[in-house]
């Protein structure tokens, strides 16, 4: 059995289902991210690890033990809020001390772990300082002291970074890259933010609509999403009608192009999901197809091009410079071709995960 | 400059307004109360609390304020906290239906708690009714801290509501995360946060149940006097100003220094942690 494991996890809100039939496996010591656009279950599958809601039905093991009925406050879990939610009544020892101080362990050993967990989240000396006197990032910082003192076995983060700006959200995600690596146990995050969670994760769980889209590495759900929510909500993505006619070939847009993908069967409607920054531009009847550039945004490391081909307006994003109303060939090499199975119905937009 | 004329100009009215009803009256007050009958000037009117008679209806009122503020505590703040803790959409109805007593008049109200209470009234129907002894508590000390702990509940369960309404949930979430059980988080963290609710609504009961005198006059039927019943009838019976001014005014000390040792318990108490 796994460290963390939910099995068959159903959960729903005011008739409303959140969770179907969830199943997921997490390792022990691992980064693990639950990422989706909201509303996709990713908040409540951590909310049920954490103790604060019950499933309808299913079971949730930790380390071997079922914990489905374990109250929070029983739960070797830790939690990061969105919100903080730090103390606004006690000072940064005291929420930090918190938890230890119910733990009743000894003034020494918790003046100790006071200091070195501040040391950890970079704000040694602030014992005595107010919650208010605090910034939000520092207030985050506190939220992650105060929780890790208690050694939890896994320690849980909602959208620990959402209220940040920019700059600080990349520097927090090095430490909590940082201070992960320090500790050695087990973080579940849950975001939106898919650069954030390919940044930092060692697996990562694409969630949709109540279902798990697709588990996987942060390059294997990049460059291999396995259908077109995940090929979207990962980067940017042209994701395009087509047939697949045999093994290695796919018509798309009126044209035939090579491809590595093999066993889809022959004559089988497709997405074929291919990346902006694959496409290559070249001069006019170089390419599998010819088209005219209609948009060209300068985005600092990149262009932004928009190329209206085929009938079908391509994002394409590359280091050099076109006109506008520039006649262009496309070119894709066969291994950046990702080939989808297209959804059988609608509903079947979320796909459900079979391992 | 020019905007500065402008504020103040607006607050023109509302300071008209406490100029004639507040500030105006207190004055005059203030000059009955420290001149005699005969308009020399006197501080007997200040000392007369010293008449036993008088000190002992302020201790009277000190009295039946403290309990009513206790007893009005311990009803309201389960009351609030269940409120808030309800899961149903409608949670301001159910305030609602807290508050709508208070919009009824006050009067109507305590006659009501006069019949309930009489000697044949509903009350002890009821008791004779299933043959339980009959209680004779109409004019007496009871009635009147029943009466009050009626009347000024509202006053105790709002703010309290309101506090805890303000508490983030996931506040309270933390502190089972962290391990804290239910009686470790209400009394470390729902009742540190929610104080401010219960200091307002502490001086909100205690000061008019201090100074109260229908409540007494009704359910206490004039066996129970309270100084304000003892400052009314200097003003409407003995027609003695100067004297009620001068109770009114120690009243009044009292009154304010209760509400200044209520507001240094909630500084010492945030000590720079709330601010």
């Amino acid at each position: 059995m796994e460290f963390i494991q939910f099995d068959h996890v159903s959960k729903s809100y005011d008739k409303q289902l959140v969770l179907d039939e969830l199943d997921l496996y997490i390792k022990e010591n691992t980064f693990v991210t639950l990422l989706g656009p909201s509303g996709c279950g990713k908040t409540t599958t951590l909310r049920l690890l954490g103790g604060f809601e019950k499933p309808d039905s299913g079971k949730i093991y930790l380390n071997g033990n079922d914990i489905t009925a374990l109250p929070a406050n029983l739960r070797p879990i830790n939690t990061v809020f969105q919100k903080y939610a730090l103390f606004p009544h006690m000072t940064i020892e005291e929420n930090i001390a918190f938890g230890l101080n119910i733990q009743k362990k000894s003034k020494e050993y918790i003046q100790d772990k006071i200091k070195y967990a501040l040391k950890l989240v970079n704000l040694d000396g602030f014992e005595k300082r107010s919650i208010d006197s605090l910034s939000g990032g520092q207030q985050q910082r506190i939220a992650i002291a105060r929780a890790i003192v208690n050694e939890p076995k896994v320690l849980l983060l909602d959208e620990p970074l959402g209220a940040l700006d920019l700059k600080l959200r990349q520097n927090m995600q090095y430490e909590l890259m940082k201070i992960k690596q320090e500790l050695g146990i087990t973080f579940l995050y849950v975001t939106h933010d898919q650069e954030e969670a390919l940044t930092m994760s060692d697996t990562i769980v694409v969630m949709n609509q109540g279902y798990i889209q697709q588990i996987g590495t942060p390059e294997d759900i990049y460059n291999e999403p396995e259908n077109a929510f995940v090929a979207d909500f990962i980067g940017e993505s042209n994701i395009i009608e087509g047939i697949m006619i045999k093994d290695e070939l796919v018509s798309f847009l009126g044209v035939q192009v090579p491809c590595v993908d093999k066993g889809f069967g022959t004559m089988k409607p497709v997405d074929v999901v291919i990346r902006p920054e694959d496409v290559e531009l070249g001069a006019p009847g170089k390419g599998f197809m010819d088209g005219v550039i209609t948009d060209c945004l300068f985005k600092g490391v990149h262009y932004e091009l928009d190329v209206q081909c085929g009938g079908y307006e391509w994002l394409v994003h590359t280091t050099k410079y076109f006109e506008i109303g520039q006649h262009v060939s496309l070119n894709v090499i066969p291994f950046n071709i990702q080939i989808m199975n297209k959804p059988e119905s609608e509903d079947e937009e979320v796909m459900k995960e079979d391992e | 400059m020019n905007n500065r004329f402008k504020t103040s100009f607006l607050a023109a009215p509302y300071a008209l307004w406490v100029l004639i009803c507040t500030i105006l009256p207190l004055l005059y007050i203030l000059g009955y109360a420290l001149t005699s009958s005969t308009g020399s000037f006197t501080l007997a009117n200040l000392t007369a609390i010293a008449d036993p008679v008088h000190l002992k209806s302020l201790w009277l009122s000190i009295k039946v304020a403290f309990l009513t503020t206790v007893i009005c505590l311990v009803i309201a703040y389960p009351v609030a906290l269940i409120l808030h803790n309800l899961k149903i959409t409608n949670k301001g109805f159910i305030v609602f239906m807290f508050i709508l007593p208070m919009w009824m008049n006050f009067m109507l109200r305590i006659l009501a708690w006069q019949i309930i209470l009489s000697n044949n009234g509903i009350l002890n129907s009821i008791l004779s009714a299933v043959g339980l002894p009959t209680l004779h508590i109409l004019y007496t000390k009871s009635a009147v801290t029943l009466g009050m702990v009626y009347d000024f509940l509202p006053y105790m369960i709002l703010p309290i509501y309101n506090a805890l309404s303000k508490i983030n949930d996931q506040v309270i979430e933390a502190a089972a995360d962290l391990g804290a059980n239910w009686l470790t988080t209400f009394t470390k963290i729902t009742i540190p946060l929610s104080k401010d609710g219960i200091i307002s609504g502490i001086i909100m009961v205690f000061v008019p149940a201090l100074s109260s005198f229908v409540v007494s006059n009704l359910l206490g039927g004039g066996k129970v006097l309270l100084i304000g019943n003892v400052i009314e009838q200097e003003f409407t019976l003995a027609r003695n100003w100067n004297l009620g001014s001068g109770l009114s005014i120690i009243l009044m000390i009292f009154v304010i220094l209760s509400m200044s040792i209520m507001n240094k318990v909630d500084d010492s108490e945030n000590g720079g942690m709330l601010v």
